[in-house]
């Protein structure tokens, strides 16, 4: 057999190395466990960020699949580094998948690799989401229904997407070796159980992990301010924030939409650094617009939390849900997700 | 009498020899021989005369069983055979067994002798080994089996009587080459419906095979036997075919066919141990969660699976390369039927790590495995599940709902015990235990909790101190004593585990000693020192609380003998006084052996050249210890503590305040209180000698005792 099959054996050698060991090394390990001890606990996020900017390796993309991913609601997922992960094997990936959910969904029917189902699996990777050249390819995982009619005309339907990107996700990457791949950040749109079962297959095929990504109220607070400023030619929705009362039996929310023009030049109002946002510029955005509802309705905002916000570049939910509208910010708004996936990963 | 003569026997065989008792072998095969080449024995008795009654039962037995094989051998047509030699056969197999070369006649002449079904069923049922059975029978027997036109009652019998007795086979390397024949057997229909047969025994997975079943898969649909067949294959060869098992159903295979398990039973018995290792596949079922859970809630660790795509399939370009890889003949040995050290020791050139790394954590062997192989990747993937896992489990961090205390606790169980074979932390859970400590209640999974905490890698204490000490300090003073002692408890052990990895470092390269675990050795022990002090005083020098801290510094006491490390470091005195002015005798005892040990560790220090060279700094240990022995001395001995210029120096006014009368003598070795029981126990002792003086004195010494004491 192959001897590079197996993971290097030294029996020979007195002492085998210790766990510790390749902490102690100049490995990237050692960085990685820096970065740990580095960082306080839980929180404690940069209090400067840039202005969403258009990326020029957005051009690449194929404008069909950009409108393909704007407009739906995706669920987010974090995702840890997946080990063994090879862009060149896409098509087999596919057909792995494919058995392995034709097997879960016949529980106790064995099925043959490369046996035909109603329905496919395809990979594609979509090149141009990504923020840098270092990150790696963006890839979209569907599950396809073949129409039962054999005719041509009809169209074979999406039941199922999913989509695993890093856009400006350096800071993990640079602690991680060749094995793996970090696409932190999964995005999904399909039934929940499709979700479970893809995700169960890729943790089992490259021993990764998904844990879903909820967005905090603070998190949420920057979004609002980041979209707000980024310029666009018209104006699709109003700016909206959904406020919850942590109230019992049921939870009050108290939704407050403004007019996009006159956030905008609420923000500009109170922006001044030019191509960065910072910490005290977003709380005093927030602040600005709670003690106007204040001054109106008597209600003091700042005790109840942000769930919810949309604007016209795009929408979150605090439990992890996204909807981007807007083409020219995709990247923008992938990369603060991104950050968030990479914050929780480490 | 038979029966018993020969079950005495063979117990005493057994009891004696101590390779594998064969009873009658020999006899018997001489015996054969002789028939076979036309002798007839004469005297079965000649030359034998010790042990004469037991022996010619012996024969007696083997006789008749030779003269009935003789019979059925001979017989040449159908219906003719005699019950009585059949019967003979029957009794003596189902007693004592049948030697392998009895074993060999029956299967040939059951298999081509013309007889009826129902005899041949009853003597393949007789078919029991005494000890083991050849091979070559089992193969000739096959052979026989296919050629003649045996009906598929006989077959289906023979192939549960084989695998009934597989274990007992004494070889089988020619038995996998027969594979072949048994999938054959699979397209008959009969042989399908009666669910015992179990070719996967002789396991050599190839992919029309798995077609073939697939096929009958097709045609009988969801059969257990079958299920499980295919869920094997799916183990040895997981890019040919995919199944998911249904959860509950947990027995596939019937283990022993009942016809024969009592006789399977007796021979096991009599062999002491199966002879050769069993061999027992097991089937992974899905997952086996207690409930239902979500597909990525926390704390869930899968059973060990092979990487469902081999590294030949990654080189390729994807395809059709799985046959490719089955002629190939890379053979990897699937994780899912390792379950012994021994396993992993013939195999340990064929294991591929698993696909899942964290499933390594309910798996001993492949713990160990974990330990010999150099490759970083294994803990970085185990990093990161690990994180996450440990973050979404948390109950007190509220990442997530869906774990329960209970299985919090049971998961870092889980973690700890691997922690403690590997004898090492894991990084994920020293990061884990500095981002959750902020927000630790201090009773949640308190006892797990804190034992992450005694396995913190040895590293540089003034970078893990403001993460952990910072955090940690602010529960010890506010939580129960109970609580300080488990702390205090955990980090002995934490110290233990870095003079433990320092003395293995030192072992390893006996020339340099790094600085940084003398540092940090000695930096953690001024800080538990520091605790102790303001524990003791929170807590009233509580004699329980006051064990835990001379526990610590026991250890601390032994540091430059036991662990090799040049270090010597004192106690502070608000640890030490509080253990000498206890009325608590174990807590003294205990501080006088520590004592005792800081004079045989900074004696031998002594020698030390480093020590010798870094004088200064060791002299204010030396110093620090003289004036410890001093005021021991002082208290114990002369009871001079309370004079001017010592060290328990107390104005003679007010020790006057607290009317204690001769309050000089009140603490030394006649009248400490800690010390009270040792008389106590002493005047018990010697109650036989003066019984009635004894009650007197006792009350003599109480009394007085009190009057000392309370003035």
């Amino acid at each position: 057999m192959d001897s590079s099959n197996v993971p290097e054996f030294t029996p020979k050698h007195g002492v085998p190395p210790r766990l510790r060991d390749y902490f102690t090394g100049a490995s990237p390990f050692q960085r990685q466990l820096a970065s740990v001890r580095k960082q306080t606990p839980f929180g404690q996020t940069p209090s400067r960020r840039k202005i969403p900017q258009c990326s020029p390796l957005q051009e690449n993309i194929d404008p069909q699949k950009i409108a393909f991913l704007l407009h739906k609601q995706w669920t987010l997922y974090t995702l840890t580094p997946m080990y063994g992960f090879s862009y060149t094997n896409l098509k087999q990936y596919s057909t792995l998948l494919k058995c392995f959910l034709a097997a879960e969904k016949q529980k106790g029917l064995a099925v043959e690799m490369g046996e035909d189902f109603n329905f496919k699996v395809t990979f594609s990777t979509l090149s141009g989401i990504k923020g840098t050249h270092r990150d790696p390819a963006a890839f979209l995982v569907q599950i396809v229904s073949k129409s039962q009619l054999s005719s041509k005309n009809t169209e074979d339907k999406v039941v199922w997407t999913g989509w695993f990107c890093s856009v400006h996700g350096d800071s993990l990457l640079e602690n991680v070796p060749d094995d793996f791949t970090c696409l932190p950040l999964f995005l999904a749109n399909g039934a929940e159980s499709n979700t479970a079962l893809i995700g169960t297959w890729f943790q089992k095929t490259f021993d990764c992990r998904f844990t879903r990504l909820t967005i905090s109220a603070f998190s949420l607070s920057w979004m609002a301010a980041m979209w707000t400023s980024c310029n666009l030619e018209h104006y699709g929705t109003a700016t909206e924030l959904l406020w919850s009362v942590p109230c019992s039996p049921q939870s009050l929310d108290i939704s407050y939409a403004i007019n996009p023009e006159d956030a905008k030049a609420l923000w500009d109002s109170v922006h001044q650094t030019p191509e960065e946002i910072t910490q005290e510029e977003v709380d005093l955005f927030i602040d600005c617009l709670c003690s106007h509802f204040h001054r109106h309705f008597r209600i003091n905002l700042s005790a109840t939390r942000l769930v919810c916000v949309s604007t016209s570049v795009a929408s979150a939910h605090t439990d992890g849900k996204i909807k981007i509208l807007c083409s020219k910010y995709l990247i923008g708004v992938l990369a603060f997700l991104t950050e968030l996936a990479i914050f929780q990963i480490e | 009498f038979t029966c018993r003569t020969s079950v005495v026997m063979s117990t005493r065989e057994a009891d004696l020899s101590p390779v594998i008792p064969i009873i009658q072998t020999n006899p018997l095969a001489w015996k054969m021989r002789q028939i076979t080449s036309g002798f007839v024995p004469l005297n079965w008795k000649y030359g034998q005369n010790d042990k004469e009654e037991l022996e010619y039962a012996e024969y007696n037995e083997s006789e008749a069983l030779c003269r009935a094989l003789e019979h059925i051998r001979m017989v040449k047509e159908k219906g003719s055979v005699e019950e009585r030699h059949l019967r003979t056969v029957e009794d003596i197999a189902w007693k004592s067994g049948l030697a392998p070369e009895d074993i060999d006649t029956l299967l040939d002449v059951v298999l081509s002798g013309p007889f009826a079904e129902a005899v041949k069923n009853r003597m393949l049922k007789c078919l029991i080994p005494a000890t083991l059975i050849p091979e070559s029978a089992v193969v000739r027997a096959f052979s026989r089996l296919c050629a003649s036109n045996c009906s598929n009652n006989t077959k289906v019998l023979f192939c549960r009587w084989l695998i009934a007795m597989f274990d007992f086979i004494d070889g089988k390397e020619d038995m996998n080459s027969l594979y072949g024949f048994f999938f054959s057997f699979l397209q008959e229909e009969t042989m399908v419906m009666s669910d015992t047969f179990l070719p996967a025994l002789l396991f050599l997975v190839k992919p029309f095979r798995v077609r073939k079943l697939l096929e009958l898969q097709s045609k009988v649909g969801m059969q257990p036997y079958l299920q499980a067949l295919l869920s094997l294959y799916k183990s040895f060869c997981p890019n040919l075919i995919t199944i998911s098992l249904p959860p509950k159903r947990k027995f596939y295979f019937k283990t022993t066919d009942s016809i024969w398990q009592a006789a399977v039973y007796i021979v096991k018995e009599r062999n002491h141990k199966s002879l050769l290792p069993s061999v027992k596949l097991t089937i992974g079922t899905a997952y086996s969660h207690p409930r239902k859970k979500k597909w990525n809630s926390g704390c869930i660790i899968p059973v060990p699976t092979s990487s469902h795509i081999s590294k030949e399939e990654q080189d390729k370009e994807g395809g059709s390369s799985s046959l490719d890889v089955m002629l190939s003949g890379h053979k990897s040995f699937p994780l899912e039927q390792l379950h012994t050290f021994s396993q992993l020791l013939d195999n340990i050139q064929n294991i591929e790590l698993p696909s899942q790394m964290c499933s390594v954590l309910k798996s001993a062997p492949l713990l160990h495995y974990l330990n010999c192989i150099q490759d970083e990747t294994v803990w970085l993937r185990l990093y990161y599940w690990m994180s996450q896992e440990l973050k979404e489990g948390c109950t007190w961090c509220k990442v997530s709902n869906y774990t329960s205390e209970e299985e919090f606790r049971k998961f870092l169980d889980i973690i700890i015990s691997a922690q403690c074979f590997l004898q090492e932390g894991f990084p994920s859970s020293e990061a884990f235990l500095y981002k959750s400590l902020p927000l630790w209640d201090g009773v949640s999974c308190r006892a797990e909790y804190l034992q992450l905490l005694s396995w913190i890698p040895l590293g540089n204490f003034s970078e893990i101190k403001p993460l952990l000490c910072d955090s940690l300090t602010q529960l010890f003073f506010t939580s129960s004593i109970y609580h300080k002692c488990s702390v205090l408890y955990s980090l002995k052990q934490l110290l233990q585990n870095w003079l433990l990895w320092h003395a293995m470092e030192v072992s390893v390269k006996p020339t340099d000693t790094p600085m940084i675990a003398l540092n940090s050795v000695s930096e953690l022990i001024s800080y538990v020192g520091w605790l102790s002090t303001i524990a003791l005083r929170l807590e009233s020098n509580s004699s329980f609380l006051l064990h835990f801290i001379l526990d610590f510094f026991e250890t601390v006491s032994d540091m430059y003998l036991n662990y090799n490390l040049p270090l010597v470091m004192m106690f502070p005195r608000g640890v030490f006084y509080p253990a000498l002015l206890t009325s608590d005798t174990i807590a003294l005892n205990h501080l006088c052996y520590i004592m005792y040990r800081y004079r045989v560790n900074l004696t031998a220090a002594k020698e030390n050249e480093l020590i010798r060279q870094e004088r200064l700094k060791f002299n204010k240990t030396y110093q620090e210890f003289n004036e410890y022995v001093t005021a021991l001395v002082d208290c114990l001995w002369t009871s001079t503590s309370f004079e001017k210029d010592h060290y328990l120096y107390i104005d003679p006014q007010i020790l006057e305040k607290t009317k204690i009368r001769e309050y000089k003598r009140s603490l030394n070795l006649i009248n400490h209180p800690a010390l009270l029981p040792y008389s106590i126990y002493f005047l018990l002792q010697v109650k036989g000698y003066w019984s009635g003086f004894n009650h007197f004195l006792l009350q003599i010494i109480l009394q007085t005792r009190k009057l000392r004491q309370t003035g």
